[in-house]
């Protein structure tokens, strides 16, 4: 998130589209309440009026899969009736650049497309730069290569005729919906957005919330109180895991990883992000000195300049490739690999198309399940459909404690790291996540010692000295993580002041690229300082009276409540919204109030510097050539859809995704076998796969069965009624469902065809109860956005037909 | 008593996470029930011995927001007919808490299904419930064991939208009766159900039937009809399912 949750109440107008918050995120909603007793519009779109819609002052409804449809038309609406905050895109975005004259979009597609690979050569998707490498400009906006031009061109295919068509949403409501959120154009009014899986579990999931942030720089809204792009995370830590390299493709901190073409440091280095332009703070030039206190962190003395700091040591991944979740199992399925670790995770349920991960399960040698019960992947081998003689797969559970088990910190949504202290102790021999990982690697760095496996170095040279008193010590990683200084440091290049070694940074602004410094991540330096644990502050106090409270928990980057607030102030420094000041600059005494700056040189006027510091123009995209889809997001159809043809343009899917072969990864479009459009969802009582709230009784006495949700015009045709047990199909497998029949679902009217869309919630497995069903990911598609190969759970076609009867069901 | 405590359950502000019909399990002990889901999200079906506080949900398809919840519990009478009939045909079964006006049970108390049943049907809400096993009664304490220390009910506490409120009864009956006015800006429906007779009090936008068929008391509660006749006429009670 940009913003907070506790922001959401400083909203003139909230979104709530592709997430469903009361019953995701229901503490949240108190923030929602809040707004809302002020006289804030709150507004939810989604495929199904659900508990979020009942508080909305308007819900309308539109076909899974159609969301860029939908906000194309809102950004259409917003330049056609100028509700755009000019000022804004003209000075905090790339709206007035110019665009290279290779550039061009016809039917659907970009310039540069190889249908053979599936692939663009982007090289023409690029802004022109004058002999100095600065962007070119038209502050006018009215050259026809600007950024302003090409995207008024761009999105003047989305009428509101054609969105209504795609989307199935009636124009009035459309037309109601742009209305109300365009109103935030203006200084004094804000409106924010808060999105989930129903935005990222697409094939254009990144154009998605591409949509939305252009949407939200045409409207001035980023950087504001009341403003940004907000993702309520599917789960309390996912920011946290995230900023710590969860994922493939980063090293903690969101250092790009290193891939086998960037063989030394200094080729590494090298593509470290430049700008020419002055004004243009470009952040991320202080890359490599992040990159060499993360190698010190990892390595400690055993670095230095002379080995390239360890560089060499950390794996490396091939140039192009992509080690995401559905290539992993693909792979696994191949058998390419024979051992894994299922940490806190149950892919058996969780992942798109599970029949496939399950098959693949059984083609290792052996697996690891490390969670705080049995779970569907541990017991893969005894599932449905499995003949345990002949899976070779030898499992390993490992039980771990609870999160009231175990000391340490999350990173919520809205980027704080809150300090959580542990309130009793795990049952039988279960350990923290920490304890567990510690101690594995002590292992197995004592079993290179003895026989000298294959490259030792990275593994015998990694720093693990992370306990006390012989257990490890939670406080040691965090420390390790804010990073220390590793030698004196008689004059600070950044203050001239002295700094004493085995002491924490105060902030990464003090890492250096010498070896000097460590830090785990240099994100969280200023986390936990020579001043103390950040994260534990609990100091409720909020100068600002806009929710900032800058003493509870501690907020990445350094402490700042609110990301890019230096576009909330003109170019004096004053706020352009006077209600909700979020920093001023107070020439006088020649500093920054409010929040901390997004960046401290004085206001744009005087410096000329811009406020997107992370941005190597120092300005918000609104043509953003750095994606593999499209420098602009277009309408397509899911890879499963009812419709034949993209009413868009020629091309029906997103002609960049990668699509599996293969028996287990079929699909299928506008097929009479599977005629619904099918989403997947969450309920309230249950988490995830369901693994921890399978097993409360008080959650499974709530919601105690996997149920589809249909409507009252589909269940006629079918002759379902509620409670009838109904079978749910895809081409990838089955799964037994309670009928909800409900007027919550409605037809839609899409291009005067009537398209039906059900629904069935992700959460429940074989394992247990007994009587709860199986997992709603055994029938969605293996196939991912071509960005992040997340996977299209929320838009997939099926049939639902009438098992039996509703049974006597007297409790 | 007219002092004591009162609660406003502003439905309003229910988004129906059910967080309530758990605190509620967890703080008083309740166990699970074995359910199904019976092709509606309400669940457990109803109220009973174990299950104190459900939220009801409820569907007007014709309704452009087809969806309606309600956190049903005990609304704690100030005159509770169910301690009427009860004070008639089971002892000291039910009273009522000095401090706070709960209207509580005696879990010792054991007593005859036909006597519950009279106890039940005595409520305008349908709230007592029994088990036929230990032949004990069962419902919402307004967590008495809380508030009696000034400590607002586990169903309260829990409830993350601010829809539920605790605290002395006019203190409350002021609170509902500012929410109204707001409320009816918008939901030109909108009351308060039997502000006077209850502590319990909910707020709804719209015709209470639309939420469940037992949210508002047909009859004032207090002593019914049925209880009155009783006081006079013990005897008289075989007729009673003629006088319906």
């Amino acid at each position: 998130m940009t913003n907070h949750f506790i922001d959401f109440r400083n909203a003139d107008v909230i979104l709530n589209m592709g997430s469903n918050v009361a019953v995701n995120h229901p503490v949240s909603f108190k923030w929602i309440q809040a707004a809302k007793d002020k006289g804030t519009i709150f507004i939810h779109v989604d495929p199904r009026f659900n508990r979020t819609s009942t508080k909305a002052d308007i819900f309308t409804r539109l076909r899974s899969g159609t969301d860029i449809a939908f906000l194309g038309g809102m950004i259409h609406y917003i330049l056609n009736n100028n509700l755009f905050d000019e000022f804004y895109i003209k000075n905090y975005t790339n709206a007035p650049f110019i665009i290279d004259p290779k550039y061009n979009f016809n039917d659907g597609l970009f310039s540069g497309y190889d249908s053979s690979k599936r692939s663009y050569d982007r090289t023409a998707w690029a802004l022109i730069k004058d002999p100095q490498g600065i962007p070119k400009r038209d502050p006018s906006l009215k050259d026809p290569q600007s950024v302003f031009q090409w995207m008024k061109k761009h999105f003047s295919r989305y009428t509101f005729e054609k969105v209504s068509e795609i989307t199935g949403t009636p124009i009035q409501d459309l037309e109601k919906v742009y209305r109300a959120f365009g109103s935030t154009g203006r200084p004094d009014r804000s409106g924010t957005v808060l999105y989930a899986m129903g935005w990222t579990q697409h094939t254009v999931g990144v154009q998605n919330i591409r949509a939305m942030s252009i949407i939200q720089l045409l409207l001035g809204n980023m950087g504001v109180a009341g403003g940004g792009v907000n993702a309520l995370r599917g789960e309390s830590n996912v920011q946290g895991s995230t900023d710590h390299a969860l994922l493939f493709h980063i090293l903690p901190g969101y250092l790009p990883i290193p891939r086998s073409h960037l063989a030394t440091m200094e080729d590494y280095n090298k593509t470290t992000p430049q700008s020419n332009d002055p004004g243009s703070v470009n952040w991320w030039k202080h890359r490599p000195k992040y990159m060499t206190s993360f190698l010190k962190s990892m390595y400690g003395g055993k670095v230095a300049q002379e080995n390239d700091f360890g560089y060499g040591w950390l794996p490396k991944i091939d140039t192009d490739q992509d080690a995401s979740w559905l290539n992993l199992f693909d792979e696994m399925h191949k058998g390419s690999f024979t051992g894994f670790f299922a940490w806190g995770m149950n892919p058996a349920c969780s992942s798109a198309n599970s029949g496939k991960v399950r098959q693949a399960l059984s083609n290792l040698d052996w697996m690891v399940n490390v969670n705080v019960f049995d779970n569907e992947t541990g017991s893969f081998w005894k599932g449905p459909g499995m003949n345990a003689q002949t899976i070779k797969t030898e499992v390993f559970q490992l039980p771990c404690a609870a999160s009231m088990e175990k000391e340490g910190s999350i990173t919520n949504g809205g980027r704080w790291m809150q300090w959580r202290h542990k309130a009793a102790d795990s049952p039988g021999e279960a350990k923290p996540d920490g304890d567990i990982i510690f101690e594995l690697f002590q292992k197995i760095q004592a079993l290179y010692l003895k026989e000298k496996g294959e490259f030792p170095d990275p593994i015998l040279n990694l720093k693990w000295d992370y306990q006390t008193n012989g257990r490890f010590d939670i406080h040691k990683v965090a420390k390790e993580i804010n990073g220390y200084f590793l030698e004196e440091v008689d004059q600070h290049p950044v203050d001239k002041k002295a700094y004493k070694k085995g002491t924490l940074v105060p902030s990464f602004v003090y890492l250096l690229d010498d070896g000097r410094t460590s830090s785990g991540n240099w994100l969280y330096s200023a986390s936990y300082t020579e001043a103390g644990n950040m994260a534990a502050r609990r100091k409720s106090i909020d100068p600002s009276g806009l929710g900032l409270f800058p003493e509870w928990s501690w907020c990445w980057p350094v402490n700042r409540r609110i990301l890019y607030n230096r576009a909330s102030v003109d170019l004096e420094g004053n706020p352009r919204d006077p209600k909700r000041p979020l920093i001023k600059w107070d020439a006088g005494k020649k500093k920054w109030v409010g929040d901390i700056p997004d960046f401290g040189a004085p206001p744009m006027k005087s410096s000329g510097i811009y406020p997107f510091i992370m941005k190597p123009d120092g300005v918000a995209s609104i043509f953003g050539p750095g994606l593999k889809d499209g420098p602009f997001p277009e309408h397509y159809e899911p890879l499963e859809s009812p419709l034949e043809k993209n009413l868009l343009s020629s091309q029906r899917i997103n002609p960049a995704v990668k699509i599996f072969g293969g028996n287990l990864d079929s699909f299928s479009f506008n097929d009479p076998r599977y005629p619904y459009v099918c989403t997947t969802y969450r309920v309230a009582e249950h988490w995830q796969t369901g693994v921890m709230t399978r097993w409360q009784s008080w959650l499974i006495e709530a919601e105690p069965q996997m149920f589809c949700d249909l409507s009252v015009e589909l269940a006629a045709i079918k002759g379902i009624q509620s409670g009838d047990r109904v079978l749910v199909e895809t081409p990838r497998g089955k799964v037994a469902a309670t009928a909800v029949v409900t007027s919550r679902f409605k037809p839609f009217n899409i291009a005067g065809k009537t398209v039906h869309q059900i629904g069935v919630p992700i959460h429940f497995g074989w394992i247990h109860p007994k009587d709860g069903g199986d997992s709603a990911n055994l029938l969605t598609p293996g196939v991912g956005d071509p960005n992040t190969m997340i996977p299209e759970t929320k838009a997939f076609m099926a049939n639902v037909r009438r098992l039996n009867k509703k049974s006597g069901t007297k409790s | 008593m007219a002092e004591g405590i009162s609660l406003l359950i502003d439905t309003t502000k229910c988004i129906a996470c059910r967080g309530c019909q758990v605190a509620c399990k967890q703080w008083n002990q309740r166990a699970a029930e074995k359910t199904v889901n019976h092709g509606n999200r309400q669940n457990p079906p109803d109220l009973s011995f174990n299950t104190w506080k459900l939220v009801r949900f409820s569907e007007i398809p014709r309704d452009v927001a087809p969806l309606y919840f309600f956190p049903d519990q005990c609304r704690h009478c100030l005159t509770p007919s169910c301690k009427e009939m009860a004070d008639l045909r089971a002892g000291n079964l039910i009273t009522i808490d000095k401090k706070t006006g709960a209207v509580i049970f005696n879990q010792k108390t054991k007593l005859k299904p036909e006597d519950f049943e009279e106890i039940r049907e005595a409520c305008p809400y349908d709230i007592p419930r029994f088990n036929s096993g230990s032949m004990q009664m069962a419902k919402c304490t307004l967590c008495f064991n809380r508030t009696q220390e000034g400590i607002p009910p586990a169903c309260v506490k829990t409830c993350p939208t601010g829809g539920m409120q605790f605290g002395n009864r006019q203190e409350i009956l002021d609170k509902a009766n500012k929410r109204l006015a707001e409320v009816r800006r918008i939901y030109k429906h909108a009351l308060l159900v039997d502000p006077e007779e209850v502590r319990v009090i909910y707020l709804l936008a719209d015709d209470p039937r639309k939420y469940y068929h037992l949210t508002k008391a047909e009859n004032k509660p207090g002593i019914s009809r049925k209880v009155a006749l009783k006081q006079f006429s013990q005897p008289l009670r075989m007729f009673r399912a003629l006088a319906g």
